[in-house]
């Protein structure tokens, strides 16, 4: 059971309180974009053994959107932080380097 | 015109803690910029209690202010007095960037009092509800069981618990059975 901090509204929030939204950090490819960018949209997504980021949307409380940093093999919890903004912030990188050293996700290191 | 009805009128368990449907309760739903001084004025004014903090409720009587989301309001009021209250409001924010609907009988209000009422909820959600972690003048919103509903505290063992209409009478019967008498636990 995944206990995600919610930073809008401040609740340690059970995920049975959260709704899962998925992958974060995906650029949206609209019109006039190539077949290619728009196949990497729609369907090419992570499936890594360790550090990833989430969507989650605390839709029993507070209803918004934030992101996760997490580890899908020993389901440690590294931050939350909200979901305006493109990149995950400095702050959880840092965490990141410190616990799992050569982390990389996507294009983020 | 047509009586105004509650969701289950008269609806009462008596086990570990009693269950009582409250009756009308007006309700408004303000969303806008929390901090702005414009907003912040009217919620005052129209419910005669101050701006809560984050997670806040501040209650007086049937008047109060409950901090739903970091741009939302819930205010509470009585039945009758709601659609005037929507009206200052418009008045008072005209030209800003906020929504106020009254959401009265969108809702249903039920009442869990005595020594138990920790404990019935606290079976019905993953809400932290030691006495140490949660008291009066705060507001949670969460989940009973299958569905969303928000409460806070009256009193040291009463709790106000607001849900939608439509489950009403779901919520009744999850409370009714978490506050069987053959049910306890003493937790709390």
């Amino acid at each position: 059971m995944l206990i995600l901090h919610c930073p809008h509204c401040g609740i340690d929030c059970d995920e049975t309180e959260l709704s899962p939204g998925g992958e974060a950090h995906i650029t949206r490819h609209g019109p006039g974009a190539s077949d290619e960018k728009v196949e990497e949209y729609l369907f090419l997504r992570e499936n890594p053994k360790g550090v990833h980021f989430e969507r989650w949307r605390h839709s029993m409380g507070c209803g918004k959107w934030f992101h996760a940093a997490r580890c899908t093999m020993t389901l440690e919890v590294f931050g939350t932080y909200p979901a305006q903004t493109t990149e995950p912030p400095e702050s959880i990188r840092k965490i990141l380097s410190e616990k799992r050293p050569g982390w990389s996700w996507r294009d983020f290191a | 015109m047509s009586e105004p009805q509650s969701a289950l009128p008269g609806a009462a368990f008596t086990g570990a803690a009693q269950i009582t449907e409250t009756g009308l309760r007006g309700m408004i739903t303000l969303k806008g910029d929390l901090s702005a001084t414009k907003l912040k004025n009217i919620a005052k004014k129209v419910s005669g209690v101050d701006m809560p903090e984050k997670r806040g409720a501040n209650i007086k009587g049937d008047n109060g202010l409950c901090w739903m989301a970091p741009d939302e309001l819930l205010i509470l009021c009585p039945h009758m007095d709601a659609p005037t209250i929507v009206t200052q409001i418009d008045k008072a924010l005209k030209g800003t960037h906020y929504l106020a609907v009254n959401v009265s009988d969108a809702r249903a209000v039920f009442r869990v009092d005595g020594q138990g009422a920790r404990e019935v909820l606290a079976k019905l959600t993953p809400a932290d509800l030691h006495p140490d972690s949660f008291g009066p003048g705060e507001i949670r919103r969460t989940r009973l069981a299958q569905v969303p509903a928000a409460f806070w505290m009256t009193g040291p063992q009463t709790f106000e618990i607001v849900c939608f209409r439509s489950v009403a009478q779901y919520v009744f019967d999850l409370l009714s059975n978490a506050a069987k008498i053959q049910a306890q636990v003493d937790y709390f």
